[in-house]
């Protein structure tokens, strides 16, 4: 469906025959770098992402970045991909930036009254079924991987895995998004079980930092959640305050502060 | 305790000038006409037990069973009209089914009681729809712990420690009051309910009857299951040597 859109535009302001087949070939695979001549910027907002759950001694840390990506455009480097579905669930989005809000949407809403019914705060276990059918239901129509995360009283931390097809999967951390793929390895070495609330959070910041770095579709800054029995703790690292890895550049504010320093170089390497 | 409505008792949607509904009051009859049945909650799980009257001898024993599962941790025990109970528990039992489904847990028992509740009151509120003529004891065994609710036919439900409905309701309930429920455990409780049930049947009136119970509990590993032949047959025997001795008194 996404294709047949983007098919339309770019018809509709080909500059020559070519162009257009090159365009075809290159927009037929999502993951390709795209050199959209004709960017357009009413297409569907996609989150490249890297979104991270794990399970702590005692609760849960979500983490996530804040790139939301027109194609190539930046359409939000600020965005909060952790929302609320209750007071102790939340849910970490990656995929169409649509069609993740609008399911987190309908289960914040079925979630609200069943809390009302039970009279109690709704369990992990539940937010993540009511996700599920919704992803598993509407396969052919969604397009967003999403991880469920919260506390509750009878289970203690837990993250569930709902990744693109609809299966829901329990798992002790979980891993998503674009970004997602070049931690698998990382994680393999550095998760353990049973660690710290600190411990934990800082492999969340530390995970989402190393994805930043070599996805292009994932960027801006770190953002985490803390739940346990205690409530819920939201935190920010700013890009540039995050530690650099190996070949990366200082951040720097903008290019026109080098005019202002005594020896302006056009590129200090 | 039996007043003529006259003229206020026809329609299960008039009101009596005192503010009662007759129809529903005359459904609770029903219930009472029909064999005792009784709850209670133990520390460790439910017990529930029947007082079936056999109305011929040519019934096979241990059929019509009257202690229905409604899904793996929980049952419900019906008197009065058997019919109308059979839809209760077809509805109870879908319930529970599509809780499941949405939700992905097993239904908590509140949960499931507030909704047999509804039904229930729901044929209480159209001309057209007749009371169920029968009342429930559901037990069960959730997250919370072992819960027991009583649902009447104008659709009140009410959490139990110990609950009876039918013929002899009446005298079962003091004598569950009797009972120290908090200390004791389901095996305890199975030999108790099968006291009282053989105390409150009366010889007289009702012949034959066949008690028939069913637990869920630590035990059963909190689902529902008919209490085991031994157990069963050995309380029986001790509540006839109880009766026995106290007529002997």
């Amino acid at each position: 469906m996404k294709t047949e859109r983007k098919l339309e535009k770019q018809a509709r302001t080909v500059r020559s025959g070519y162009l257009y087949i090159l365009s075809l070939a290159l927009s037929a695979s999502r993951d390709t770098a795209k050199m959209d001549l004709n960017m357009d910027s009413n297409a569907p907002h996609s989150m490249g992402t890297t979104i991270i759950g794990v399970t702590y001694n005692g609760g849960v840390v979500l983490g996530a970045d804040s790139r939301t990506s027109t194609g190539m455009y930046v359409a939000n480097r600020a965005s909060d991909k952790i929302t609320q579905l209750t007071d102790n669930v939340y849910v970490c989005r990656s995929g169409s930036a649509a069609d993740s809000q609008v399911v987190s949407d309908y289960v914040r809403y079925f979630l609200h009254q069943h809390t009302i019914q039970l009279g109690q705060p709704a369990t992990v276990k539940v937010a993540a079924n009511l996700i599920r059918l919704l992803s598993y239901n509407n396969k052919n129509m969604l397009e967003t991987g999403l991880i469920v995360g919260g506390w509750d009283k009878y289970e203690g931390g837990k993250i569930f895995g709902i990744p693109l097809g609809g299966t829901l999967i329990e798992q002790p951390f979980a891993i998503g998004g674009s970004g997602s793929s070049y931690l698998y390895g990382f994680f393999d070495q550095a998760w353990k079980e049973g660690m710290t609330k600190d411990e934990a959070e800082q492999l969340v910041v530390k995970a989402v930092s190393l994805a930043i770095a070599r996805d292009g579709a994932s960027g801006g800054v770190v953002r985490t959640v803390v739940i346990n029995s205690e409530g819920v703790t939201r935190n920010f690292y700013p890009g540039d305050k995050l530690q650099l890895w190996h070949e990366e550049l200082e951040p720097q504010n903008s290019l026109l502060d080098i005019l202002n320093s005594p020896t302006p170089e056009p590129m200090n390497i | 305790m039996s007043s003529i409505g006259t003229g206020y008792d026809l329609s299960v949607t008039t009101f009596s000038p005192d503010g009662r509904v007759f129809q529903i009051e005359y459904a609770a009859k029903a219930v009472d006409n029909s064999g005792t049945v009784i709850g209670i909650k133990c520390k460790d799980g439910i017990v529930m037990g029947v007082e079936k009257l056999i109305a011929s001898k040519m019934m096979l024993p241990g059929s019509n069973r009257r202690i229905h599962s409604v899904h793996r941790h929980s049952g419900m025990a019906v008197a009065g009209l058997a019919a109308d109970g059979r839809q209760i528990v077809a509805r109870a039992k879908s319930e529970a089914t599509n809780y499941q489904s949405v939700y992905g847990e097993p239904i908590p028992v509140k949960e499931l009681a507030e909704r047999v509740a509804s039904y229930v009151h729901l044929c209480t509120l159209y001309w057209w729809l007749r009371p169920f003529g029968c009342g429930i004891i559901l037990g069960g065994y959730d997250r919370d712990g072992p819960q027991l609710y009583m649902v009447e036919p104008s659709g009140i439900s009410y959490r139990y420690f110990g609950a009876a409905i039918g013929k002899g309701k009446q005298a079962a309930k003091t004598e569950i009051e009797k009972l120290k429920l908090s200390e004791m455990t389901c095996r305890e409780g199975v030999f108790e309910v099968a006291k009282i049930i053989y105390k409150v049947h009366d010889e007289a009136k009702d012949k034959a009857f066949e008690l028939e119970m069913s637990w869920v509990c630590d035990e059963s590993k909190q689902q529902l299951r008919k209490v085991p032949d031994d157990l069963l047959e050995e309380s029986k025997a001790a509540a006839r040597t109880a009766l026995e001795e106290m007529d002997a008194d």
